[in-house]
Formats: C-alpha cells, structure tokens, sequence
C-alpha cells in the first residue's frame, strides 16, 4: 500500500513541478493577502494577536486554494476512473493526496513565512521560529488530513468550487484557535512560548482524529 | 411503519411540554440576579442539548448505513440532521436573546457553547446544499454519510477547542448551566428537557413517515401509470386501426 501511494504521490508532485499550479498560486495568494491587510489595517508592522491571526487565517484561506486543485487531474483527465480499475487499495489514493497537500503546504509555508516576516511581522521571526515550525507542522498534518477528505467529498459535487470552501473552513477553525492562541505570544514583544505543549496537544488530537477518521470514511468515497 | 408510533408520540409530547411550560412559568423560582429572562434558559438550554445530540445521532445512523449499506438509514440520518439545524438555528437566536438580556449585548464572544454553536450551524449549513448537488441517488447517501460522520466527530473536537480559548483569554465569571442549581430550577429544567427531547422524536418521526408515505405514493403511482399503458397498448393492438385522412399539406 505504501508503494502504491508512493506512486501516486510520485505522479502527483511531478505534475505540480511540471504544471506549477497549485504552490505557486498559494504562495503568491499569501503574499496578496498581506499586502491587502497591510492597507486593510492601516499598519506597516504588526505583532501579537493581530499577527498571529493574520498568518493563520491567511495560510488556512490558502490552503483552501490547494484543496480545490487537488483532484483537479483525476477529475478532467478521468484519472480516476483509471486508478479505482487498478486493483489497488484505495486508502493509498487518500494516503497519496494528504501528502501531496502536506507537501504543497509546506512549500506554501518556506514562501509565506519568510514573507510575513518581512513585509508585516513587527518583532523578530527568528527568535521564535522553532516553536512556530512545531505548529506549523502538526497543524500541516490535520490540514492535510481533512483537507484531502473534504477535497474527495466536494470533487463530485455539482457546485464544487463553492462546496469545497465552504464545507473546510469550519472544519479547520479548531486549528485557528490553536494556531492563533499559541502564535500570539511567540509575536508579542519577548517572544516567549506560552502554553505551548496544550496547543500542540490539541492540534495533535485534531491530526490524529482527521488522519483515521480520514482513513476509515475515504473508501465510501470512491464507490462506483 | 412509522405512522402507528405517531400518535402516541405526538400526546406525549404534548402533555410533557404542557407540564414544562407549567412548571417554568409557576414552579421554578425567579432567579435572583437574572429576573423572568433567566426562564429562556429552560428553553435555551434542552434546545441546545438536543440539536447536539441529534447531530451526534445523525452521525451514528450515517455509520449505520455505512455499515448495513440499507439506505433507511441514510434517511434517518438526513431527517435528524435537518432536524438538528432548525434546533441550531433556535438556539443561536434563544442564546442571543438570553445576552442581550443579561449582558446587553446580542453576542457575547466568550460562551463558548454559543461560539461553538455558531461554527458547527455553519459547518452543517453546508450539508444540505452538499447533498443535493449530487445526482445519483447511491452516491448522494454515501456523501452525505460521510460528511454526518466527519461533522458529528468535528461537533465534539471544536467544542473541547473553543472551550480552551475562552478558558485562556476569559477566564468565565460565573457558570450558568453549573451544578449549583436549587432542586425546583433542576426538576424543571429536566422536565423541559424531556419536553425537547419529545419534540424532536417526535418531528423525526413525522417526517420519516410523510417521506415513506410520498415514497410509497410514487411507487404506486408508477405503477399504475405502467397498466394503463398496457392496457392502452392492448386496445390498440385489438382493435382494427381507424383510418385516419392524410394531412393538408402545409
């Protein structure tokens, strides 16, 4: 199974170098989105609270953008349809797809990182970058995880493109709050981590839960 | 099937609501800080309980036909949930009335069950428009299977995540819903919440059994449809065809 999704991942990712449609069309998202909060505050430099909320939400809409190409290959080209004849489980498709979202995300995050620090962030990124890579990563993982699920369920709806939105954005608020709660004190002047490990915690309990949820529903999905 | 149920049902939730509404307007105390507002809590509160849990039930009949793949389950799953967003929808307005009241402002960020209400209304408001953007029939109930098993696992994470934040930023003054009620306040509110409760078994199964009533309709409806074209097509082949003039030409 590990194989297979490999493959399919392998397809994946060389189709994203080749094509560049899904990183490049996040990154340069984020980087919009920060101009426009820097004329939308009115502020050259921002930090705690604001900061943290503006990162996270502006990666989370983001991400939204990769979920509505994940399956955009299968679905145009009929891939699909090709991929559930293969006798292959079908949980390496959901394996593959959550980790070439992970792999866009963290792509998205080398840009979109570096790019908030220097057009928004008021205090220094690098003090505090360890305990936000730790975030961004566990939070990756959940993302990841409901973003391929909810990118199968909206795939075959008629109105996918307003669906898929719709149906992740309150789906990822919990990663917001821990996101947003466990950023704040890591941009507020000393940049000392607070309650850190809760946050991290929860975010974990929120990979985890997705992960298998993911893994168990994604089946059903692909019937037919 | 569901029909015989009905009528029992429907007395019982009667009488039970009767006797809620009796003991909340001449039974339970004023509350002492609150006044007559603090009575929507007998409201708010059974509301806001059962629309949980129907969500949560939803979710367990979306499983059922996961497992059973019998698509009655679909059905019963569909009708709780749309069941449960009326109730979501009651309990966001109930709630905001209740801080308006007490608070003086129509909505107060830091309770968090009516945040989290808010985020859970707005992620099943998507169930309903995900489920009938989808045309065939077998796949309409798989997806929305899913969806009702993701959401009712994403009710009881988001309400634990935004418990924490209002734990965090708004360390809570004093708890309403706490165990410190006096003993008339706790009866009512639990006769209030069987009420509820009632209520909504009740409208589920009302809808179940007006859905398999038009259900069945059809069904012999089509058929008939069916014998009165043979029996048309019978006819015509009896009978000797009528020998009709040649069209005018235009």
């Amino acid at each position: 199974m590990v194989a297979t999704a490999l493959a399919i991942l392998r397809k994946d990712l060389r189709l994203e170098l080749r094509a560049r449609e899904a990183v490049p069309a996040m990154s340069l998202f984020t980087v919009t989105a920060f101009v426009l909060f820097h004329f939308g505050f009115d502020r050259d430099r921002l930090d705690g609270d604001v900061a943290a909320g503006t990162l996270w939400v502006t990666l989370l809409l983001a991400t939204v953008l990769g979920v509505n190409r994940l399956y955009a290959a299968e679905r145009e080209q009929g891939g699909l349809e090709a991929m559930l004849l293969a006798p292959i489980d079908r949980t390496a498709i959901f394996l593959a797809k959550a980790a070439a979202l992970l792999l866009y995300l963290v792509a998205l995050e080398l840009v979109a990182v570096p790019a908030f620090g220097l057009l928004l962030l008021g205090p220094d990124l690098i003090g505090p970058l360890p305990e936000l890579c730790a975030l961004l990563i566990v939070a990756d993982v959940g993302l990841a995880a409901t973003g391929a699920l909810v990118g199968a369920l909206a795939a075959e709806t008629r109105a996918r493109e307003l669906i898929g939105p719709l149906l992740l954005l309150p789906l990822v608020v919990p990663l917001a709050i821990a996101g947003a709660q466990a950023t704040e004190p890591l941009f507020t002047a000393p940049g000392v981590a607070e309650d850190l490990g809760r946050w991290l915690a929860l975010m974990g309990l929120y990979a985890t839960i997705f992960v298998l949820l993911s893994i168990a529903l994604f089946d059903f999905l692909l019937e037919d | 099937m569901y029909g015989r149920a009905l009528a029992p049902l429907a007395l019982a939730t009667a009488a039970a609501s009767a006797v809620a509404f009796g003991l909340i307007f001449f039974y339970a105390p004023l509350d002492a800080d609150q006044g007559f507002i603090q009575k929507i809590f007998y409201l708010h509160v059974p509301m806001a309980m059962v629309a949980l849990l129907g969500f949560l039930a939803g979710g367990v009949m979306a499983a059922m036909h996961l497992r059973t793949r019998d698509r009655v389950w679909d059905m019963r799953s569909y009708v709780a949930i749309h069941l449960s967003i009326i109730l979501s929808l009651g309990v966001l307005v109930t709630g905001s009335i209740w801080a308006r009241a007490s608070w003086g402002h129509w909505w107060v960020w830091d309770e968090p069950m009516l945040v989290s209400f808010l985020i859970v209304f707005l992620l099943y408001a998507v169930y309903q428009p995900l489920r009938f953007s989808i045309d065939d029939p077998g796949r309409q109930a798989r997806y929305a299977s899913v969806f009702a098993i993701a959401g009712a696992a994403f009710t009881v994470l988001n309400f634990i995540a935004v418990r924490m934040a209002a734990a965090y930023t708004h360390p809570r003054v004093f708890s309403q819903t706490g165990g410190n009620m006096p003993a008339d306040m706790f009866i009512t509110f639990l006769v209030s919440l069987g009420a509820m409760a009632l209520l909504f078994v009740t409208l589920w199964t009302l809808e179940l059994a007006s859905k398999n009533a038009a259900e069945r309709l059809r069904r012999v409806r089509r058929r008939l449809e069916r014998e009165a074209e043979y029996s048309e097509a019978g006819e015509r082949l009896t009978r000797p065809a009528p020998i009709r003039p040649a069209p005018a030409p235009r």
